[in-house]
């Protein structure tokens, strides 16, 4: 079937089959291999991307159910000038990541997870985070990017 | 100024955090165009004889460009410790998840419904799906063996004599249980034969250079002809050290189709298929006087090797490093490893020294207890003491430096250690169902224990720029970021001109890379030597430039530049104008430092959980680290190491656990069964910083990237076992579930704790 999609701006329409994933269609017709598979239970959180402005799995969402929607993955967060978005920068900064492969659906989950909470103590973000699997960093300093990029202190 | 030691945010993070890296699967290389795409067919069973396989209606599938098994391949088996393993089953399967046809379409989607339709006959046979199976030799793997025994090493009968003069002796059988390294990345390798008849394998592994000459051996080829790159590797906790033998059945398809061929697993295929790490059954004795003083101490080790053992190392490992940071007068030891129908069993993080330390730390609780001892008093009559260094352990081990009784007292103190046990005690007194566990774990590990070396080049180009390759292989450490503070401080060098590059062996033919925490100690130590040889270089050229004596000439660290000693208003020279005048047209200097012995980081961790009495759930409260690994290059990144430790050790005590039904099939085969730990199980970390230097390489550093894994285990496993003793338990095996907590406290009830 022929899938419209807008992807970090752009319009991407293809014709693909009608059981394609959203993460094949961002990854093959895309062109985008930001956005990574680590499982295939829903369970890791690798593949997060924002579908219309909410964070979805999308190893778990059709190509064809988001036709006609628009979608952002990590490569579409940093500013046109190349100025990182305040999650990356804040990942960065405060060494969220590792080896990086979970980063590009923390990220995205994370900046999902700021635009429900915009102050969220380290709990919160700890719930908020449970879907998205790490194994490099214990989770500690990914919990401290999301309180530094909401712009509050981080204290440990 | 010197940078190393200061907190530097990493050069590898851009790409990462904008556009996601490029790891295996992401490869869009001209050169991989049009590859074909792959899927191994993977036994459903745990042991069976392979009756026929019927390929036909599979290779009459929409977009199937071959199918193959072990027929097709006529490649010899490899050597898996005294047994060979086929690169696809030959006649027989010895584990679910054992790869038996290869299966290669056009398409991505049209993989699974044609390896749906090779049908393969199996005959079942026993599966071995337990040590206990295992020893019981009743199910032969290998018959032609006679035994399930596939190795045996140190003590051949134990001494009961050593004990003769204990007060107290205790004994345990610890089961080290079975986990899964489970790297978020999972498995992947693409393959393509270029027209000058070379191989290119990208391949998602720790030791490009290892998988070369495994994967030129095996395909019988010469190694130049192979080409490994290891792209962005997504994690590995030594699960993707060298080649699995995928890589060898993809690149000889790969040559069989004429086309490249691209793979990557499923995380269903990498719980089965990817090595499992741990898998020890461990069976301790301690004995001693009544004031806590040990007076013999006994490890006699099981390893599960899988169907395959591919490393048999780790149980040898676990004898080396037995009595931990303790003087032990009599030490016997012994290890048996056995082969069963499951996952073959290779390093996880820590890889033979956690089971060595789980298995110590519990006994040294044990012995407390029984002799009504605080734990860390006991811990801190037995410490080798700091003026004992080098210190030669009774199994072998020549311990560096180490100043075990400050790390356990830093933690103790960060912690509050006497406050948190007022308050267990108010709360047992109040009758309080919410019980406060203390756990106490002090180690001692070995990095760099290989004794190997590594690689290590630096360039000097003409316009000032530095590019170092390195042998070690980081694929989430952070090493290139600290290998170019190293350069930064030795040549002066900014950062912003400095690239480290590694992982492509035609660009570093000879290395090792990463694994066993060497990278720092022995890549770190050949890069300072490279650079050591770039400088001395530059002195003669800055010399005859200079019209100077090359021994007049110094190199001014602060501003990058060569000038004569004693005479600063003199003319200096930059690297760049030093570089322009090298007869190569850079500086370079290409070395092997062969000369790193291991080293053994040390460290102490206190556990707080809190167990529920009621449901059995246990919450992790707190956990404080020490963490000694001599001078730290980047606090961000050695930090980081101990985070992921923490995260990866506490998860064994608290939740992971690879399960088998007793036919030999896993039962956590997805990430909706495995229990991978997840943000809300662990508390922030409290860390405490204690940095004790090594005289074995160049940079008097030892490894990191372990250390922590080996330390919390024990602890907050010590910690739960804590929170349950006055009830009655006395032990209970990890993983410390719900279930496992009540099922202890249900038998301490009725009198029958272990």
């Amino acid at each position: 079937m022929k899938v419209s999609i807008e992807v970090n701006g752009r319009p991407v329409a293809e014709e693909v089959p009608d059981r394609t994933l959203l993460v094949h269609f961002l990854r093959d017709t895309a062109g985008l291999t930001g956005t990574n598979i680590g499982c295939d239970t829903t369970s890791c959180g690798a593949c997060t991307v924002l579908l219309d402005g909410e964070s979805v799995k999308s190893c778990t969402v059709l190509a064809a159910q988001a036709d006609g929607h628009a979608v952002t993955t990590v490569e579409g967060l940093s500013s046109s000038e190349g100025s990182l978005h305040p999650v990356q920068q804040a990942f960065r900064e405060q060494h969220g990541l590792q080896c990086g492969f979970c980063t590009p659906g923390m990220i995205m989950a994370s900046v999902s997870l700021l635009a429900d909470n915009p102050k969220p103590s380290r709990d919160e973000v700890r719930a908020g985070l449970e879907g998205n699997l790490c194994r490099c960093t214990g989770y500690h300093n990914i919990v401290s990017a999301v309180i530094d990029a909401s712009g509050q202190e981080v204290d440990r | 100024m010197s940078i190393v030691g200061t907190r530097v945010v990493r050069q590898e993070d851009q790409s990462l955090i904008t556009a996601g890296g490029t790891y295996v699967d992401d490869l869009r290389e001209e050169a991989l165009s049009g590859a074909a795409h792959a899927v191994f067919v993977r036994s459903p069973v745990a042991h069976a004889r392979i009756e026929s396989i019927d390929v036909s209606e599979a290779k009459a599938a929409p977009g199937v460009l071959g199918v193959f098994t072990a027929a097709d391949l006529g490649l010899d088996p490899h050597a898996a410790g005294p047994v060979k393993e086929p690169w696809l089953a030959d006649g027989v399967v010895r584990y679910v998840g054992e790869p038996v046809a290869l299966v290669l379409t056009e398409e991505r989607y049209q993989l699974a419904d044609a390896a749906e339709l090779v049908d393969i006959d199996y005959d079942p046979l026993g599966a071995v799906a337990s040590i206990d199976a295992a020893l019981a030799d009743e199910t032969l793997l290998y018959p032609e063996t006679g035994s399930n025994v596939v190795q045996v090493n140190g003590a051949k009968e134990f001494d009961d004599g050593i004990f003769a003069d204990c007060d107290v002796v205790v004994s345990t059988t610890i089961v080290n249980q079975r986990v899964a390294p489970a790297p978020l990345e999972v498995r992947g390798a693409s393959c393509a034969w270029g027209d000058d008849g070379r191989l290119t394998v990208w391949l998602s592994t720790q030791n490009a250079q290892i998988a070369r000459t495994q994967v030129a051996m095996s395909l019988g080829v010469g190694e130049e002809k192979v080409r490994v790159i290891a792209p962005d590797v997504g994690g590995g906790f030594g699960a993707k050290i060298g080649a699995d033998p995928e890589a060898t059945v993809l690149g000889w398809a790969a040559k069989e189709i004429g086309r490249p061929v691209r793979w990557v697993e499923s995380r269903s295929e990498n719980l089965t298929s990817m090595t499992h790490g741990r898998a020890q059954q461990n069976t301790v004795t301690v004995g001693g006087k009544r004031d806590g003083t040990v007076l013999a101490y006994r490890l006699d080790v099981i390893q599960d090797a899988g169907a395959y053992p591919r490393t048999l190392f780790l149980p040898t490992l676990t004898e080396l490093m037995a009595v931990g940071v303790y003087r032990f007068p009599k030490v016997e030891t012994r290890s048996r490893a056995v082969v069963t129908n499951t996952t073959p069993i290779a390093a996880y993080r820590g890889a033979g020294r956690p089971e060595a330390t789980a298995a110590l730390e519990r006994a040294m609780d044990r012995f407390a207890a029984e002799l009504g001892l605080d734990p860390a008093e006991v811990r801190r009559v037995n410490f080798i003491r700091p003026e004992e260094f080098p210190y030669q352990t009774p199994t072998g081990a020549s311990y560096d430096t180490g100043e075990y009784a400050a790390a356990l007292d830093k933690a103790l103190e960060t912690a509050g250690y006497a406050e948190l046990r007022a308050e267990q005690k108010r709360r047992r007194e109040a009758g309080d169902p919410i019980e406060l566990g203390l756990g106490i774990a002090t180690y001692v590990e070995i990095t760099g224990g290989d004794s190997g070396g590594e690689s290590g080049r630096v360039d000097i180009h003409p316009d000032g720029s530095v590019v170092a390759w390195t042998g070690s292989s980081p694929h989430g450490q952070g090493l290139g970021t600290s290998l170019a503070m190293l350069l930064s401080d030795q040549l002066g060098v900014p950062l912003d001109k400095i690239t480290v590059r590694h992982g492509d062996t035609d660009e570093v033919p000879k290395a090792v890379g990463t694994f066993g925490s060497r990278s720092l100690q022995l890549g770190g130590s050949a890069i300072r030597q490279a650079a050591d040889e770039v400088i001395a270089q530059a002195r003669e050229l800055a010399a005859e430039l200079l019209e100077a004596a090359p021994d007049d000439l110094e190199l001014d660290a602060e501003r990058g530049v060569w000038q004569v000693r004693g005479a600063p208003s003199s003319s200096v020279l930059s690297w760049a104008q030093v570089a322009e005048t090298a007869a190569q047209g850079k500086l370079t200097a290409d070395v092997w430092f062969g000369g790193g012995k291991p080293t053994f980081p040390f460290g102490a961790h206190l556990a707080v959980v809190e167990v529920d009495t009621e449901t059995g759930k246990v919450e992790l409260r707190r956990i404080v680290a020490v963490d000694d690994a001599g001078p730290i290059v980047n606090p961000l990144t050695f930090r980081g190491q101990r985070h992921g430790g923490l995260g990866q050790g506490a998860a064994q005590a608290l939740m992971e656990v690879v399960t088998y039904d007793e036919d030999g099939n896993p039962t956590t085969a997805t990430l909706a069964d495995y229990s991978f730990i997840t943000a809300v199980e662990l508390p922030d970390f409290e860390l405490v910083d204690m940095a004790t230097p090594t005289d074995r390489n160049l940079l008097g550093v030892k490894g990191i990237g372990e250390a922590a894994t080996i330390g919390s285990t024990p602890a907050v496993h010590n910690a739960v076992v804590d929170a349950l003793a006055e009830r009655g338990v006395k032990h209970l095996d990890m993983p410390t579930t719900p279930i496992r907590v009540w099922a202890a406290l249900e038998e301490a009830r009725k009198g029958n704790a272990r």
